[in-house]
């Protein structure tokens, strides 16, 4: 009894961790932006969304190989991205935060129901059915693991991108002190929409990801979105290794609550425990004390 | 090299500077001092683009630097350390240095400069991998400077460079404004340090409540009485 109870912990205990990357790809891509321009998108899992919807368009109904519809779909995501800061964060750049986070509030109505009008409520998929990996008395599906190295080759290229090149740089940078960005000769216009085509590129990663693991409808960036905004504020909003840290919690607490109970029961752990950080850490995990 | 005629600047509905007007020569070293409030941070502003005037033109080698967008000027060969620093205190030495060779002319000779900056500071060298917020303040101040030479600036806008530092560090940092100076480069520099600043340059001007008092060659200011009453304590 006591061996196939550890067999299925640590089953779940890999799962958290596969579950872990794909958050903490939508965490990084939140926190950057929240990062460089401070701002908000609470729309962020709507992004994905699309994504999803334009990965089903791309294959199943285009056609077009998985290999080849996944690289479009991420630069569709991130024009998307550059879209919605130039239409709707730009001109409120100098508007009070709350302001901010009602306009993004209200792109995600307006992705919703164009989702809504656009594709019908119904559920799709992809209808690709990877194998699942057996190992001993544990399985780990293929759509997961395939999931968790690409969300951590996709962070990795970010870390090198933003650790490598001076536009990178320049998105640290501005982090740290806007207004003198001009004396560098930099152009924060420019960097705001790169860093905005970034997280979008971030957002069509996880959707090309995602789609392989769940039906995508209007809705379904519910799944994600509140999700990856808590992991964003319990590691400290804004802070990249936080959210990293921040997502895997998270997953696992999902993981291992779902091992002991329904899958939900999971959520809700991961929910009363983010509120009872809040009381012990309301800056973040990471957060030095002051 | 540089012109200002007839600048008016402010905050809002804050005027602090009234129709200055400012020659900076090539291979000059010029200073402008003042006492606290008398607009000397806004008048570097305005010239390397942070902020814009309301009235006035400036024009560096014959470009008007006022229709130039504000990410163009270092372009124009104008860097300008400022007021405090402004390091970013998170990158290291050596991303602040990558910092202050962004623009497309610089990133081409970055090494070259990378190297002039480190034969200049060799402290900066030592320290590339360090976060530049944690190193002293002097230091700092190196680092600042070595960031707006990256750019392989023409004109070098110092403000304040001694604010905050050890009275030792002080000496260092004129020292090292001399030396930069002998390499050729013109330097215009903001100072309250008015003996120290008044050795270094060749002329100065003396700024108060946003308009320009008086000016003249160095010798000159460090004998003038209302001055020496003034700035010098004597």
């Amino acid at each position: 009894m006591m061996e196939i109870f550890d067999i299925y912990l640590l089953e779940a205990l890999v799962n958290g961790i596969l579950l872990g990357g794909v958050l903490a790809l939508l965490a990084l891509g939140l926190n950057l932006i929240f990062g460089v321009i401070d701002v908000t998108w609470i729309c962020y899992a709507e992004l994905v969304m699309i994504g999803m919807y334009g990965m089903y368009y791309l294959f199943s109904v285009y056609g077009l190989p998985y290999w080849v519809a996944a690289p479009i779909c991420i630069l569709l995501v991130a024009a998307l991205g550059a879209a919605l800061h130039f239409l709707v964060i730009e001109p409120l750049l100098g508007a009070p935060p709350i302001n901010q986070l009602l306009a993004t509030g209200g792109v995600l109505f307006v992705l919703q129901s164009f989702a809504t009008v656009a594709f019908g409520i119904d559920f799709r998929n992809l209808g690709i059915r990877l194998p699942v990996l057996a190992l001993g008395e544990m399985h780990f599906s293929y759509a997961r693991l395939l999931a968790f190295v690409a969300a951590l080759i996709g962070m990795v290229a970010v870390y090198l991108f933003m650790t490598r090149t001076y536009t990178g740089t320049a998105i640290r940078a501005i982090a740290q002190d806007r207004q003198i960005m001009a004396l560098m000769g930099v152009d924060t216009k420019k960097i705001y929409l790169v860093t905005s085509a970034l997280g979008g590129g971030l957002a069509g990663l996880a959707a090309c990801l995602l789609v392989l693991q769940y039906d995508v409808h209007p809705f379904v960036g519910l799944s994600f979105g509140p999700i990856t905004f808590l992991i964003c504020v319990l590691g400290g909003l804004g802070n990249f290794v936080g959210g990293f840290v921040a997502a895997f919690l998270f997953a696992e607490i999902i993981s291992l609550g779902g091992l002991f109970s329904d899958l939900e029961w999971g959520y809700v752990l991961a929910f009363a425990f983010f509120i009872v950080m809040m009381f012990i850490r309301p800056a973040g995990l990471l957060a030095k004390r002051s | 090299m540089l012109e200002l005629r007839s600048i008016d600047a402010g905050y809002g509905r804050f005027q602090a500077l009234f129709g200055i007007d400012l020659d900076v020569k090539a291979g000059e070293a010029v200073g402008v001092i003042g006492p606290n409030g008398a607009g000397k941070t806004t008048l570097m502003r305005v010239i390397s683009g942070l902020i814009r005037p309301t009235k006035g033109s400036i024009s560096m080698q014959g470009t008007d630097v006022l229709t130039t967008p504000a990410h163009r000027i270092v372009s124009l060969g104008i860097a300008h350390v400022p007021e405090n620093r402004r390091l970013f205190p998170r990158l290291s030495v050596e991303d602040n240095l990558r910092m202050g060779a962004f623009m497309p002319e610089a990133r081409a000779r970055y090494r070259e400069r990378m190297d002039f900056v480190f034969d200049l500071f060799p402290r900066m060298k030592e320290r590339r991998n360090q976060l530049a917020g944690t190193m002293s303040g002097g230091e700092q101040q190196m680092c600042a400077i070595g960031r707006a030479l990256m750019s392989d600036p023409k004109l070098l806008l110092l403000d304040e460079p001694s604010a905050g530092l050890a009275p030792v560090v002080v000496q260092q940092v004129f020292e090292l404004v001399k030396r930069i100076r002998a390499g050729g480069l013109t330097v215009l520099i903001v100072e309250q340090n008015v003996q120290q600043v008044l050795q270094v340059v060749d002329r100065a001007y003396l700024l108060e409540a946003g308009s320009i008092r008086a000016s003249g060659a160095s010798a000159d200011l460090l004998a003038d009485d209302s001055i020496r009453q003034a700035y010098l304590g004597v």
